[in-house]
């Protein structure tokens, strides 16, 4: 069977691995299409999502009962036809509610797709209270303000936090049994001569972690199944796992939800049961794609105004694909080619969020079909392992968009994040917003000169982040107490080691904003407009200054200074559970609701514009090509930056090279400089523009049209009007 | 020498060394502070060769194998009517630049182009010709590999020295009648020939680019009326174009033809330059038309001989 080692008497997924997995250099010919069962329960699923779609984007809710592990009763797309099994509630797509979050959030949810919160429901919540409302306990007014004016946003204050990756690989690996055993165990080691907050806290962690297995077990009896033992075979192995996964998405209604890195594992499964002759290719991919479809309709209840900021539905399942391990060995296997197949097989799909970990030591035959992926679907990314494994080691995964951490020894604390474009206009209006006038900031004296001097910009700026970085700290502080306490991620914790490094997790957005102001106020004139309140509310230009995305240092370095300092900020700030501070410039989608808050900015964008998302520069400035917006976007250091660095490319597929082979080789070679160069991350979109006006104007003709935004994929027709508008106007590069 | 990846010190040592050898004071040297600064100077110092850069393109993927830097020289002598660079036409102008301002330009690339290279097009290069040659052999001492897309004008002495030194010409052959071609671009196709047949006696390998403009090197149904409107008629109609691409096999050293629909997207250039644009009737040729081309061409370029 399995090559033994220190994961047989203990928990170590990654030596298991490591020592059973068989690196596959070959091409994709081997890949099996799919049965007529997979095909005859996609048609179900896509019929069900056309009802959803046309129930204004939910298909059904079951307000009446509070989600939990075990809540509800065994549900199936097609019983007799799936090879892997297990719904969120009874019935497929079917929504549940998840009040432990914010019981607000579910009271305007159902709200809004006209259903009646369940009295009983409403009386628990009298006697319960939730992470939302502790949050609100303990805000201080200055963390109220800064959060109406949105100059910090998208906070996990009144929703799960997410991006916290179990190790769902256990539970096949070693069962249930040997997993509360083990828990069991540490918690009976933990123990001190004082009793202190600490100790108390993780004593009743573990025992809510082992009570969640306990429950999960009981969940996949429900169908029928036995998970307390280990996995014996493939199929079983894929099946423990999903149940892993789907115990935390009945409990947990997380921003992201990802899933880990999971297919070079299983296919340690598969190999043997090919070796054994036990199993048939297609047989396999039956399995694999079963599983898949399964993710692909986890779903959750949120109100409109959450799927304004982060559209389309998304989950983030994210799935951590190839890499490099520590002894050299690529890790691609024939489930790396299997995972990606099913977008060839049942089509392209936002989730799961399938992520490639890139370094030009991938085997070629990999890189070449997964560019083929790219330029078919347009529904993975890729991020640089060469970057990550530096830091997170070869057993890491991605949480939502861009976000590393080791997984089952890692988590972080969801920190959303800080708008540093308005954090700019504060250094120039003294604090004030420039939207409200409201005093948000500490107060100054505003900047009056008639033109803009970069240098006292640069010094107010400095002022603005250092207060802005403590509050922001301050702030997330309050909210992830709030979040251990009454919304606990038990199950995910659960498939967690005890010893747990965590992250704070900050971002920042409207970096290209920033940018090229600061480069207008250097090497332009910029002249405030202001307002009867002295407020500046618009800027105006003379002259020409150099634009982040061209690969002009002049810019690109103000743009790497600025993440620097901002991250320099945040590490001097004490964090609750002596997490570490990192961040990100991410936007999701939320850059069209960022620019919607945010006042006129010194580069010329006016107030209401979206930002670009991401470390992207703003649409259509990036005129020299996408390999001089690639190098703008390489040049910011991942090391003040480790949570990620997002950018989302689009490119005509005739730029790319003429024939489909030629195709993928350019863009594989494009996505080796740059890596190369040291970006971290890329969306990519092999996309006419007139495809998406046409999907716009159709969208019954593109059901499954699936596109890269800031991290993640979506359906594109899911995506409201305005979305729809800011993806078009996008640059597509028409040259390299 | 010196190239881009020479420390700050080395460049500045061979720039004082050079600056002294010609009775030069060196004491600017330590003021300069940029390496474009420093490329100038050197430049100057060393009397290297330059050449006159009409534009470049950082990265393109149809010039050549891969993804390759293109590099567009300013200056053509011939007046193709479909040209859609006619601002590369004229002989002045330019950017001046140094063989080492521009091979320090295209290795800020390199971790892109590894494996694919750099074209140098233009206008026509080879009538820059020893910058060409300059600039392909400092290229080659980089390990990279160099296109040179000419139309084959100039083939004698140090162009076709230049087009030798390529590890890969892409051949312009404007009309597969010689006549005719005189009429398209002021000059015959004999010189481009005349080029082939070198890389051919050298085995060195050409990638043929045609460019199929109705009415002019390719019949379809705008130009040859409704005379035809299946693939055999217009097969008929069309011998000259198909007997050129059979002519081509003939040749071992040719890896590739290129057949490029013509397309208008140049014609707003002529517009602002002033210059009068006699293809403004011409349509695109149509996508059927093209795909019957295609297929041609591929029957003849994979039947055996």
């Amino acid at each position: 069977m399995f090559v033994p080692g220190k994961w047989s008497e203990d928990i170590h997924v990654r030596d298991f691995i490591n020592k059973n997995y068989t690196p596959y250099d070959g091409d994709e010919s081997f890949l099996a299409g799919p049965t007529q069962a997979t095909l005859d329960l996609w048609d179900k699923i896509l019929e069900l999502r056309k009802k959803e779609k046309e129930n204004g984007g939910v298909l059904d809710i079951d307000e009446h009962t509070i989600s939990t592990i075990t809540s509800h009763a065994p549900g199936y797309i097609d019983k007799d036809k799936e090879k892997i099994v297990g719904l969120q509630t009874d019935a497929p797509l079917k929504r549940a509610i998840m009040p432990f979050g914010g019981i607000r959030m579910v009271r305007s949810s159902l709200d809004a797709y006209a259903r009646e919160m369940d009295p009983e429901v409403e009386r628990v919540f009298q006697y319960r209270k939730t992470h939302n409302d502790g949050v609100f306990d303990a805000y201080t007014p200055e963390m109220q303000r800064a959060r109406h004016c949105g100059i910090l946003t998208g906070l996990p204050d009144a929703y799960g936090r997410g991006r916290i990756i179990g190790d769902y690989r256990r539970i096949p690996l070693y069962g249930t049994a040997f997993l509360i055993a083990q828990k069991r165990k540490a918690k009976d080691q933990i123990l001190s001569d004082v009793m202190d907050v600490e100790t108390i806290q993780q004593r009743e962690e573990i025992s809510e972690q082992v009570k969640s297995l306990y429950e999960l077990t009981k969940m996949a009896q429900s169908y029928g199944f036995d998970i307390s033992r280990a996995a014996r075979n493939f199929t079983e192995a894929v099946q423990w796992l999903y149940f892993g996964y789907l115990g935390v998405v009945k409990e947990q209604n997380g921003a992201a939800m990802s899933l880990g890195r999971v297919s070079t594992f299983l296919d340690i499964y598969a190999e043997e049961e090919l070796k054994n002759g036990t199993m048939t290719e297609s047989e396999i991919q039956e399995v694999v794609d079963h599983f898949i479809m399964k993710l692909r309709i986890v779903r959750f209840l949120r109100t409109p105004a959450y799927d304004e900021l982060f559209s389309g539905d998304p989950t983030w399942i994210t799935e951590s694909i190839g890499g490099i391990g520590l002894d050299g060995r690529h890790m691609v296997t024939k489930m790396s080619y299997r995972f990606l197949h099913t977008l060839e097989n049942i089509g392209s799909a936002p989730e799961p969020n399938m992520t490639i970990l890139w370094s030009p030591n991938l085997p070629e035959n990999f890189k070449k079909y997964c560019a083929k992926i790219s330029i078919n679907t347009s529904s993975i990314q890729y991020e640089s392992d060469e970057l990550m494994r530096e830091k997170f080691g070869d057993d890491y995964a991605i949480a939502c968009c861009v976000s590393a951490m080791r997984v089952g020894k890692q988590m972080q604390f969801f920190g959303a994040r800080a708008n540093l474009a308005k954090a700019l206009l504060y250094s120039i209006n003294g604090g004030r917003d420039e939207k409200t006038g409201d005093q948000v900031g500490p107060v100054r004296n505003p900047i009056t000169s008639e033109y803009l001097d970069y240098d006292e910009v640069m010094a107010r700026f400095d002022e603005t982040c250092a207060w802005l970085s403590k509050l922001y700290i301050n702030t997330l502080n309050v909210i992830h107490y709030m979040h251990d306490k009454y919304c606990y991620e038990r199950l995910e914790m659960a498939l967690h080691d005890e010893k747990i490094d965590r992250t704070m997790a900050c971002g920042l957005s409207g970096l290209s904003v920033i940018a090229d102001s600061l480069s207008a106020i250097k090497y332009a004139k910029v002249k405030p407009i202001r307002n009867e309140m002295g407020l500046a509310v618009d800027f105006e230009i003379t002259g020409d200054y150099p634009q982040y995305g061209n690969d002009n240092p002049k810019v690109d370095r103000i743009a790497a200074e600025v993440v620097r300092k901002f991250m320099k900020h945040l590490s001097k700030h004490k964090c609750y559970r002596n997490a570490r501070p990192t961040q990100s410039i991410l936007t999701i989608t939320s850059n069209v609701v960022y620019g919607k808050k945010t006042g006129s900015t010194p580069d010329g964008r006016k107030a209401g514009e979206p930002f670009a998302p991401g470390a992207n520069p703003m649409h259509g400035r990036d005129r020299s090509g996408a390999v001089a917006s690639m190098r703008s976007v390489a040049n910011l250091q991942y090391d003040y930056s480790e949570d990620g660095i997002s950018y989302t490319f689009s490119i005509l597929p005739s730029t790319l090279g003429k024939t489909l082979e030629e195709q993928q080789v350019n863009l594989y070679n494009l996505l080796d400089g740059y890596f190369t160069d040291g970006g971290h991350h890329i969306n990519v979109n092999v996309i006419l523009r007139k495809t998406l006006l046409d999907a716009m104007d159709h969208p019954e003709k593109y059901p499954q049209l699936t596109i890269r935004v800031s991290g993640y994929a979506v359906n594109f027709t899911t995506l409201t009007h305005e979305q729809q508008l800011e993806v078009v106007r996008r640059t597509v590069h028409s040259k390299m | 020498m010196f190239s881009a990846r020479s420390s700050y010190a080395e460049i500045l040592r061979s720039v004082s060394a050079g600056a002294k050898r010609r009775g030069l004071s060196d004491e600017i040297f330590p003021h300069m502070r940029t390496s474009e600064e420093i490329l100038r100077v050197m430049s100057i110092m060393t009397d290297s060769v330059k050449g006159y850069v009409h534009s470049i393109e950082t990265l393109g993927a149809v010039d050549g194998p891969g993804l390759r830097f293109v590099v567009f020289l300013q200056g053509c002598p011939l007046r193709c009517k479909f040209c859609h660079n006619p601002d590369t036409w004229r002989f002045d102008g330019g950017e001046e630049t140094s063989v080492e301002e521009m091979v320090s330009k295209i290795l800020r690339y390199r971790s892109y182009i590894k494996s694919g290279g750099v074209t140098i097009s233009g206008g026509e290069p080879l009538r820059q010709a020893e910058f060409v040659l300059a600039l392909t052999r400092a290229l080659h001492d980089e390990g990279l590999h160099v296109a040179i897309d000419t139309s084959g004008i100039y083939c004698e002495g140090v162009a076709l020295e230049a087009a030798m030194e390529a590890d890969l010409l892409l051949l312009d052959i404007k009309s597969f009648d010689r006549l005719k071609a005189e009429k398209i671009t002021g000059f015959t196709t004999d010189h481009a020939w005349q080029l082939l047949r070198e890389r051919e006696a050298a085995g060195k390998p050409v990638w043929i680019r045609h460019v199929m403009v109705p009415g002019l090197t390719l019949i379809d149904k705008t130009t040859g009326g409704s005379a035809f409107g299946t693939e055999k008629e217009w097969r008929e109609a069309n011998g000259e174009l198909l007997e050129g691409i059979r002519k081509l096999k003939g040749y071992a050293c040719v890896e590739r033809v290129d057949l490029l629909p013509f397309h208008k997207m140049g014609e707003f250039k002529y517009e602002e330059l002033h210059l009068p644009y006699e293809l403004g009737a011409t349509e695109e040729p149509d996508e059927q038309v093209v795909e019957w081309a295609e297929k041609a061409l591929a029957e003849i370029w994979g039947a055996s001989e």
